[in-house]
């Protein structure tokens, strides 16, 4: 691309400040106003995994859970970030109580006059299968206190990619305030991988990417009406989306509260075959005026 | 009805509420009623089999979307029927093998179901209604996080039949590339892995472990030592906080969750620290 001053320029997507090649910390950091931030419990706190190391495997200093409190655009906000590097960003004891304890920080000082919202980077399998039935104890533990908060403050999630989000954490984006995705990312209760273990290759061929994006896929889950925004890999379109919801008023009415919509909607499907994702999207896609 | 596989959610849904049949316009594999328990009325619910499902994936007693979509709408007509009223109890009658794996349930996105029965079941508690679940059989992953694990007492049967768990067996096994005897090994070792419900209960989750004579079929005596271990649940619940906190601070939790313990009180040191 050549501007009239005979400088070439790359194309836009060269342009971009990926954030998707930013770790955990960094992705956090960078959405926060300079200067404003504390970490907390972090690397050089200790507090890490007991289970991994009693199975022979590296437990990491952070646990994988990257706890960042300051401010975005001047409001008061926690941001939560989930090392998709670490043990697929899979909730642990650790993880899984350093999430929910600053969830419920955030209510406490809300519920007392100082509003603070929370933004959610999951990047995760959902639960740690080494640490299981404390994985999924803490995943309960962090659905309800993100409840809690979203009647004070908004609860955004952002699923950027690679990893996605899945398991018992796709719970948490459903419950959230707002969802902010990039085409990269996932959305699911199960993957591809599991359901063909599951199910058989018949139900879903997990080598089938195509297939995969088509349904979990960041352009779906927008266009189908289950999440709220699409953005490209780019920290300044991340980080725009991030406050354009920090100053939004809350929905009218939850998604995860929209139950007879969604069950009319379930109850309207031909289950005899395969269901079309572009069907779904048409069906349910966002119609003028909503949200 | 005959015909219907035996299954211990079904038999103890009979047992305690008199009722065996869906609530009108219904999937058959979700059971609703309102029954006498003590001096009031609860609103009991259960997940069973329907071999004839519309979902294929979801035939078996999994939790899939018409479950979980029903389990929130009746959970949900309770805290609007008692907005003003005392706040009647809810009884979650767990025995789930797990969510639904099923193509279909991704593309119309099963996590925003499992997401909606969540969140009528965890403010349901909020709004002060006594949430109990009585796990009878199977317990297991996204089945129990949409059906019971928001619940502020969980009651379990101690007895083999009752598995609560992160992901059944087979598929752990499958999945972590380990053999069902090896899992079954290191869960002896490390306990959050256990499948055995005794180590599960030392874990602190659970609010009770109950010894019932033949859990498979429900006698009076036993209907009668259930209802009773509800009622006390219930009471319990009442004159405690509506979030979970009695898990976190249980004597299980102080004992075998001790870094997460440390998590939290570092969290609050430094969060203060922060102002």
């Amino acid at each position: 691309m050549t501007t009239t001053d005979g400088v070439i320029e790359a194309p836009a997507f060269v342009r971009r400040n990926t954030f998707i090649e930013l770790n955990a910390r960094a992705r956090a950091q960078s959405l926060m106003d300079p200067g404003s931030w504390r970490e907390l419990v972090g690397p050089f706190d200790r507090i890490q995994s007991p289970w991994l190391a009693a199975q022979n495997i590296a437990p990491q200093f952070d646990d994988g859970c990257v706890v960042l409190k300051g401010k975005i655009a001047g409001k008061s906000v926690v941001v939560i970030a989930l090392d998709g590097g670490f043990q697929a960003g899979s909730m642990g004891e650790v993880s899984g109580a350093k999430m929910a304890t600053a969830l419920d920080l955030a209510a406490a000082d809300s519920e007392h006059g100082k509003q603070t919202a929370a933004v959610l980077l999951l990047e995760t399998g959902g639960v740690r299968l080494q640490e299981a039935n404390l994985g999924l104890a803490v995943i309960a533990e962090i659905i309800s206190s993100v409840l809690r908060l979203r009647q004070y403050a908004p609860v955004i999630t952002v699923i950027s990619g690679t990893v996605g989000c899945f398991g018992g954490m796709s719970l948490v984006a459903g419950l959230s305030s707002y969802v902010i995705m990039t085409p990269e990312a996932r959305l699911g209760l199960n993957g591809a991988e599991v359901i063909e273990q599951e199910s058989g290759i018949d139900e879903f061929e997990s080598s089938d990417r195509d297939l995969i994006w088509a349904i979990d896929g960041g352009e779906q889950r927008v266009g189908m009406g289950v999440a709220d925004l699409l953005v490209n890999d780019d920290s300044g379109e991340i980080a725009a989306g991030v406050r354009r919801f920090l100053n939004s008023e809350p929905p009218r009415v939850y998604r995860s509260q929209q139950v007879d919509l969604y069950r009319e909607r379930i109850a309207a499907l031909d289950t005899s075959a395969q269901i079309d994702p572009h069907s779904i999207r048409e069906a349910w896609g966002r119609k003028e005026g909503a949200r | 009805m005959s015909g219907q596989p035996r299954v211990r959610g079904r038999e103890w849904f009979q047992a305690l509420t008199g009722v065996n049949a869906p609530m009108e316009q219904d999937p058959a594999s979700v059971l609703t009623a309102d029954a006498k328990l003590g001096d009031e009325v609860a609103r009991f619910l259960c997940v069973v089999p329907d071999p004839q499902g519309r979902f294929p994936c979801a035939r078996r007693g999994e939790v899939g979307l018409e479950e979980a979509y029903t389990l929130a709408h009746r959970v949900r007509e309770v805290g609007t029927r008692d907005a003003d009223a005392k706040k009647a109890p809810i009884v979650a009658i767990v025995d789930v093998k797990s969510q639904a794996y099923g193509r279909r349930e991704e593309t119309a996105a099963i996590f925003l179901a499992a997401a909606a029965a969540g969140d009528a079941y965890a403010t349901a508690r909020m709004e002060g209604h006594p949430l109990i679940a009585l796990v009878v059989g199977h317990a297991i992953s996204g089945g129990f996080l949409t059906h019971g694990y928001q619940a502020n007492r969980i009651l379990a049967f101690d007895d083999a039949g009752v598995v609560i768990h992160a992901m059944h067996k087979e598929a752990a096994a499958r999945i972590t590339l380990r053999s069902v005897a090896d899992l079954e090994r290191i869960g002896h070792e490390i306990l959050p892995m256990s499948y055995d419900v005794k180590d599960f209960a030392k874990l602190g989750v659970l609010s009770h472990i109950l010894h019932v004579e033949n859990p498979d079929v429900p006698s009076p005596a036993t209907v009668a030592q259930v209802r009773q271990a509800l009622i006390a649940s219930i009471a319990d619940a009442r004159s405690g906080s509506t979030d979970l906190v009695n898990r976190i601070e249980s004597a299980g939790a102080l004992e075998w969750r001790k870094a997460g313990q440390a998590a939290r009180t570092l969290m609050k040191e430094q969060w203060e620290a922060a102002q």
